[in-house]
């Protein structure tokens, strides 16, 4: 493989490794201090997307669009919380397994009855359009740079406001030990509720950031909140850390895969097999990860333990 | 009397009732009753299999639909090649299930809680994406198979009727089978480590054992399930395994209600039945279905067994 | 006498923080050897470290002169080393019965049978009733064990583990949560078994460890301070220090 190829698919690796943790970072948090199974955080991610769509359709402005969605996005993330998940966080995993199944189910559709069934998309801010030399040979989307920033700009908000604020300092202690915080006095409903929008918006933000350059169409959400599941189960369950570290090297580990195993297993099998093969072992290397981490750490790589 | 009601009286009335549509089928010339029970009888099989691990044992697997796709795989590809004698197929596909069930088992069941549904979830994906390489047998869209199932020259397949039978039988001798399984010291052991595991331990029993077993008993069954699924559909497709079926055969177990094993059935047929009626109604019946699976959840959590049970005190 | 249980030199720390330190004890067959000390001295944690729900860091357990430190619990279970919780673990969806009978079955071996209903098992069930009448409670056999009360629970927790047929118990707190009256029984009952298992008892309840204590040993902050007969524990200055302040004073 060429240099120029390694070099862009390491930086397409980042950006799905980016996308991932915007989306795992809500999805850790929820599940670190409310210890609540979110399976409806990939429809989140979705909607995002699309209500960037409807807001671009509105006011012809990407940035509008994003205000907009970004607003609509957390009022929605926040009207599921008070209707159904916050009846949910006594009951076991499987409780929670099956209704946000359930709200899967009726976002996925709710979408293609409101806007349909076919791919939408969402056209490049003109501030990013274009691409960026990078080096000889090698140009890469403005764009696509801007996501990867803006991820690594959210990391860094998230990491200031988890060790420096206060209600960072709360949050970490509900992941470890909730009863205690609620017994401190701490409105814990309130903090629940904060972090559960806040989760909401991170995903809503990957959902616009990721229109322009996937197609936004039902179902979008589905395979990324696999791969998102195995971010925080890799990174251990409640460590924003953890997740980070976890969706970067997934990002990479799936993308520079995918390109990669077709080509080592054509040194290894005959081509029409190595067409199967390939593939097939790109598909399952994060999962093969993930058993393998599981095995040595089984509560992933910074697991955060709760008293 | 309650108690009869409840243990006894239902799984009696649902099987002779079961064994009756046939009957209705032929004397109201309804070919799709048939059809349509058949389907449900097959997806009541894999969801009677889950109740076994997940009522009984409180294994929440995320991936078993992986055994519907392996099973029907089995009859798939083995008819892709020319052989269709039933008595090769329905074994490989139960040998298969074996094998996958006993690997993937021992490796998860290292793990306990969020951990073991991801981790099952994740099997079940790479069994799903092994099927998408498959590129000879179809890949992504799946392979049709042109007949069913042979046995011994008979019809016993082919024909609708005697398919369903079939079918019924199975499900009856496995909902026996089951039921008698749980009700013995091993049954007892599954049941115990569910409500405290740190006891079996103190007493004496490594529950890890047990628990593999009762996993690789219910993956068969479901491997069984996906090889008449093949037969009933005549294509095998990749789509059996997605997390989605999985998620549908929670569903079902848990609308039935858990544990009970009889439930899982109940709430496959109603899990089916409401589906039909709803995309009769709708195209976009998963905008009721879904907000309705969130209610039973909040509301309604025994499933249709525990509403009579509720009914009946 | 040889000790049917030994403890050499047992450590636990979690961290920084060390929860036993150099724990040393035996029990002697006949006897109740009972642990006390105030609150957070690790009385739990060397539970666990005895009966093999936690992994010591260093220091030994011998159980009938065998080292079994390296062994997991449902095998140290099986040799005869049998164990009571302080938060009830009893199966609460069975009935009293089926929890002993369970621990009868355990105790019979591997419980790979499928096909005879357990329930129905004579064998099992004779065994199980006989360990209720042992702690009083065979009238509640065919009760929910999460219906029954927090002092039969308690016993229940007995019954079990005596299914086991132990040849030495771990009681972790039998008497905790239970009334004057469940207490009283409790003590009646485990009087009465000393003579056929010897014990470990760790318990606050004094009353109850007087009663029954053939040694006490003391522990405090992870160590044993003081180690003797009930009189000498009694007199001893460094163990009233140690409790000052509590209600359960020497």
């Amino acid at each position: 493989m060429s240099a120029t190829l390694l070099a862009v698919q390491t930086l397409n690796g980042l950006q799905l490794g980016v996308l991932l943790f915007l989306i795992a970072a809500g999805l850790t948090l929820v599940f670190g201090v409310m210890d609540f199974i979110n399976l409806a955080h990939g429809v989140q991610y979705m909607l995002g997307a699309y209500l960037a769509v409807a807001g671009y359709q509105l006011t012809g402005s990407f940035w509008l669009a994003l205000l907009f969605a970004l607003i609509v996005s957390l009022l929605a993330g926040l009207a599921l919380e008070f209707l159904i998940f916050r009846h949910l966080y006594d009951r076991d995993h499987l409780d929670q397994v099956l209704a946000t199944f359930g709200v899967i189910i009726f976002l996925n559709e709710a979408v293609k009855v409101i806007w349909g069934a076919a791919p939408l998309s969402l056209p490049i801010p003109a501030a990013f359009d274009g691409s960026f030399q990078l080096m000889d040979n090698l140009r890469y989307p403005i764009y696509r740079i801007a996501l990867i920033g803006s991820g690594l700009g959210v990391a860094l908000l998230l990491y200031v406001l988890v060790t420096r604020t206060r209600i960072g300092m709360l949050v970490r202690a509900g992941a470890t030990n909730p009863d205690m915080v609620a017994a401190l006095g701490v409105n814990i409903r309130r903090l629940f509720m904060i972090v559960f929008g806040f989760g909401t918006m991170l995903a809503g933000f990957a959902g616009i950031m990721a229109a322009p350059i996937l197609s936004v169409e039902p179902g979008m959400g589905d395979n990324l909140l696999i791969l998102a599941f195995v971010v925080i189960v890799i990174g251990g369950i409640g460590s924003i850390r953890g997740a980070f570290i976890a969706a970067l090297i997934i990002g990479l580990v799936d993308t520079l895969g995918r390109s990669m195993t077709t080509d080592i297993a054509r040194l290894l099998l005959p081509p029409a097999a190595a067409n199967d093969v390939g593939p097939a072992i790109a598909s399952m290397l994060i999962y093969i990860l993930m058993a393998a981490v599981l095995f040595f750490r089984p509560s992933g790589l910074f697991p955060v333990t709760r008293s | 009397m309650t108690r009869l009601l409840n243990n006894k009286a239902i799984p009696v009335i649902l099987f002779l009732a079961l064994a009756l549509v046939p009957l209705y089928s032929s004397v109201f010339d309804d070919r799709f009753v048939l059809l349509f029970a058949t389907r449900i009888l097959i997806l009541a099989l894999a969801a009677l299999s889950l109740d076994f691990i997940l009522g009984l044992g409180a294994m929440v697997s995320f991936g078993h639909a992986a055994y519907l796709g392996l099973g029907a795989y089995a009859v798939g590809i083995l008819a892709a090649h020319d052989i269709w004698d039933a008595w090769i197929s329905f074994p490989v596909a139960i040998l298969v299930s074996a094998i996958f069930a006993a690997i993937t088992g021992a490796i998860s069941l290292k793990t306990r809680g969020v951990y073991f549904i991801m981790i099952t979830l994740a099997f079940g994906q790479m069994a799903y994406y092994t099927a998408t390489s498959l590129s000879a047998y179809g890949g992504d869209d799946g392979l049709t198979m042109w007949g069913r199932s042979e046995f011994f020259g008979t019809d016993l397949f082919a024909n609708d009727t005697s398919f369903y039978l079939l079918v019924l039988a199975i499900l009856l001798g496995a909902y026996a089978l089951l039921k008698r399984i749980a009700a013995s010291r091993f049954g007892r052991v599954l049941k115990g480590a569910r409500q405290n595991e740190a006891r079996l331990h103190a007493l004496g029993i490594d529950p890890f054992g047990y628990r593999l077993a009762a996993f690789v008993i219910a993956g068969v069954l479901a491997g069984i399930a996906g090889a008449l699924m093949a037969n009933q559909t005549e294509f095998v497709s990749p789509a059996y395994m997605s997390w989605h079926r999985s998620g549908e055969l929670i569903v079902m177990v848990v609308l039935g209600g858990l544990g009970y094993l009889h439930g899982a059935i109940l709430g496959a047929i109603a899990y089916l039945m409401l589906e039909e009626v709803l995309s009769g109604y709708t195209q976009h019946w998963r905008l009721i279905f879904g907000p309705l699976l969130i209610l039973v959840v909040l509301y309604a959590r025994g499933g249709i067994l525990g509403l009579i049970k509720g009914r009946a005190k | 006498m040889a000790p049917v249980l030994e403890l050499k030199n047992l450590n636990k720390a979690y961290g920084a923080l060390q929860v036993t330190k150099n724990v040393s004890l035996t029990v002697v067959p006949g006897e109740i050897h009972a642990v006390i000390g105030p609150n957070g001295a690790g009385k739990t944690t060397l539970i666990g470290q005895i009966s093999g729900a936690l992994a010591s860091d260093n220091g030994d357990v011998y159980f009938e002169g065998d080292n079994v430190t390296g062994l997991p619990v449902a095998k140290r279970a099986l040799r005869g080393l049998g164990r009571s919780f302080q938060i009830t673990s009893i199966l609460p969806e069975f009935s009293a019965l089926e929890n002993v009978a369970l621990g009868v079955q355990a105790k019979a071996g591997h419980s790979f049978r499928f096909f005879k209903a357990a329930a129905k098992e004579q064998s099992l069930n004779e065994a199980a009733l006989r360990h209720l009448a042992t702690v009083g409670l065979e009238q509640r056999a065919n009760v929910r064990a999460g219906d029954l009360s927090h002092g039969e629970k308690r016993v229940l927790e007995i019954a079990i583990a005596l299914a086991g047929e132990p040849k030495v118990l771990l009681l972790d707190e039998p008497m905790a949560g239970a009334g004057p009256e469940e207490s009283a029984r409790l003590v009646e009952v485990l009087g009465q078994l000393k003579t056929t298992i010897p014990m470990l008892l760790v318990e606050h309840d004094m009353d109850a460890v007087f009663q029954l204590a053939d040694r006490i040993s003391v522990l405090v902050y992870g160590e044993i301070i003081a180690s003797g007969t009930v009189d000498d524990i009694r007199g001893n200055p460094a163990v009233k220090e140690a409790y000052l302040g509590t209600e359960d004073g020497v």
